[in-house]
């Protein structure tokens, strides 16, 4: 951290746009691939390995909700059900077609991109508040029709068994091998977003997101990038639910409902709109909020209530803190917890002297 | 063959509810009509108003009156403070910013509602009997009757509130355009303020007379998602709007309720609205009534 950027010049467009900023990058991001594929693995207990598995979940929704939202300005109410759409369409597959992981997943990210790009057409004509509205509404069919017509949702209560993942003749039944798993899909992720938002198309998007008008104007097709946008993020959405419904083992539309949309606004709200570390951040914060004040309370509320307010104040408090830390970043600190993280560092770029 | 008697039972009950969506959503309207933020904590607006004044009934064994004033009184602090706490900051921020303010307002709501009166669906007693009368071939519960009756009251105070009253027209004035409004010395942020709490007051009306017709717990706010067909029909920024939206969500639903649910096993009434909306969108997004919006560079 500290004078790490001395000597570094960049005398190039292609050296200022480059993943790797700083020579000392490469190692930071060697540094992180030895801790999430050796050091944790190894070292964690199988129960955290399955927090951290969730966040990782988490961290694919939430990217391709910032593409959408953070990047092109679009906003979505309807990702939880993009997520059922990918859920449902693995679970499909895998059971009646005996589909291999590998093959679901992005089968069920696809078909997430499809109706998401459906449910974004509106966004030529109508945007902000009435864009909001519409993929309220797209949520809401989806989650009827998923609940309603058995062919997709399999009947008894909407909910399909899945088998556990296999790739050729390893069956990943623990926890410690979803890990695995699910690292390189974040990883594909978490770069693929990368290399997008530096992308003529991700230029686009952020044109867009700016002034659309004047995006037009310049020359970007606002209607075939705003579904592209609709598109990709419901790609991410899709794999989500994918992933999310192999952990689970189960597809169910229950896990995707409106307060699932919700939460997913709230990691890039908290995070940070339209920065690929603030996704990360958020999804880490908005997975480990509920975990950590069931685990608060259970330890600790004993201490001044009866068993009987405990669990009553368990999803209550939930509920009420995470409205209000919504409304304290909006409030105070716009930009979320990445800019949190860019004031730490910027901080300590010169530390310890003043200039 | 279709049953007429059927349709028209439907349809008066369908008038009925549809008038009561109108309360509610007139309090969107007026939020977004002065403030052009979206409010969506209506719903929970609604549902914490019917948990006070259950609470009031049932465990303080207050006065219906008292309960009443008292609750619209509180209301209308808790529009004035959340104005000034919560939507002021975020004055010119982007939309995104605001939906997401008014969606974790909801969250914290339904989180209070049950943390201080308990999660136990709770009885709203009004003075009205639960008898349905019979006219004709109609059935009217004399709840609906009430809220119908309310409804309409209001819906004419405030259209007369924002045609004649000096208050009012200053407010449109801040509709239609907030830096001429601030030119013209009217005190812009006040009638923000008096919006919301405005807000507060309709709301805390629909959730006396949707409390007592459905009982009063967190599945109220529910109610609130019903207010977007109807603003979306009859215009986001539109009091006659949110009157014509309220009946028409009320009928079609109804209706659809009445004829499709037997063919696809339930749920019709979360449904139907919804694909009209969606047609809205596509059609005249603005609305029956709205104004709609022309862009400039």
């Amino acid at each position: 951290m500290i004078a790490r950027e001395c000597g570094v010049f960049k005398t190039t467009y292609e050296a200022d746009m480059a993943l790797y900023p700083l020579p000392i990058a490469r190692w930071t991001v060697g540094g992180l691939v030895v801790l999430f594929f050796a050091v944790l693995p190894l070292t964690l207990h199988e129960y955290y390995l399955s927090i951290v598995n969730l966040i990782a979940i988490a961290v694919v929704g939430a990217l391709g909700l910032n593409i959408l939202v953070g990047y092109t300005g679009q906003i979505s109410i309807g990702h939880g059900a993009f997520m059922s759409v990918g859920a449902y369409t693995a679970a499909n597959l895998a059971v009646r077609l005996d589909c291999p992981f590998w093959l679901a997943v992005p089968l069920g990210g696809l078909m997430a991109a499809l109706v998401g790009a459906v449910v974004g057409v509106p966004s030529l004509r109508i945007k902000g508040l009435y864009l909001a509205i519409a993929t309220l509404a797209g949520q809401l069919i989806i989650e009827w029709t998923i609940n309603h017509v058995t062919w997709i949702s399999g009947g008894a209560q909407a909910s399909i068994q899945v088998p556990r993942p296999r790739l050729g003749g390893l069956v990943i039944s623990s926890q410690r091998g979803m890990y695995f798993l699910l690292m390189v899909v974040v990883a594909l992720a978490v770069i693929g977003a990368m290399n997008l938002v530096r992308s003529r198309i991700g230029r686009a998007f952020v044109a867009i997101r700016d002034h659309d008008i004047a995006a037009e104007l310049i020359g970007i097709d606002i209607f075939r990038y705003k579904l592209l946008a609709f598109a990709i993020s419901s790609f991410y959405a899709g794999v989500t639910g994918v992933l999310y419904t192999y952990y689970l083992g189960v597809a169910n539309y229950e896990q995707f409902q409106l307060v699932t949309s919700i939460d997913y606004l709230a990691m890039i709200i908290i995070g940070g709109l339209g920065s690929i570390l603030g996704s990360i951040f958020g999804a880490i914060f908005i997975t480990l909020l509920p975990i950590l004040i069931r685990y608060l309370m259970e330890a600790f509320g004993g201490l001044f209530f009866s068993t009987q307010v405990v669990l009553n104040l368990i999803p209550n408090l939930r509920l009420i803190l995470f409205g209000a830390l919504i409304i304290g970043f909006l409030v105070v600190e716009p930009e979320g917890l990445n800019r949190l993280w860019r004031n730490i560092r910027t901080y300590f770029r010169v530390w310890p002297f003043a200039y | 063959m279709l049953d007429w008697q059927f349709l028209a039972l439907l349809a008066s009950n369908g008038v009925l509810i549809g008038l009561m969506y109108s309360l509610i959503a007139l309090g969107f309207v007026l939020v977004y009509k002065a403030t052009d933020a979206l409010n969506f904590a209506q719903g929970e607006f609604v549902m914490i108003a019917a948990f006070a004044v259950a609470a009031g009934l049932t465990a303080y064994h207050a006065p219906l009156w008292l309960v009443v004033v008292l609750t619209l009184a509180a209301m209308v602090a808790f529009g004035f403070g959340l104005e000034r706490a919560v939507l002021r900051p975020l004055l010119g921020r982007p939309i995104v910013a605001i939906i997401m303010a008014t969606i974790g307002l909801a969250a914290i709501l339904r989180g209070l509602g049950p943390l201080v009166w308990g999660a136990a669906t709770k009885a709203l007693p009004l003075p009205v009997s639960d008898e349905p009368f019979a006219w004709g071939p109609l059935l009217v519960p004399p709840i609906q009757l009430v809220g119908a009756a309310v409804s309409l009251l209001f819906l004419a105070a405030f259209g007369w509130f924002f045609l004649r009253s000096r208050r009012g027209i200053a407010m449109r004035a801040v509709a239609d355009s907030q830096q001429v409004a601030l030119a013209m010395g009217i005190d812009v942020e006040r009638y923000f303020a008096l919006a919301w709490a405005m807000c507060g007051v309709v709301s805390a009306l629909g959730g006396i007379i949707w409390g007592s017709m459905l009982g009063v717990d967190a599945n109220l706010s529910v109610v609130g998602l019903k207010v977007f067909p109807v603003v979306i029909l009859g215009g986001l920024d539109s009091i006659p709007g949110a009157v014509v939206g309220g009946l028409i969500v009320g009928i079609v639903e109804n209706v659809a309720a009445g004829f499709v649910d037997p063919y696809v096993g339930g749920g019709t009434k979360d449904f139907a609205p919804y694909i009209l909306m969606i047609l809205a969108l596509m059609i005249r997004p603005y609305g029956i009534f709205g104004k709609p919006i022309i862009e400039r560079i």
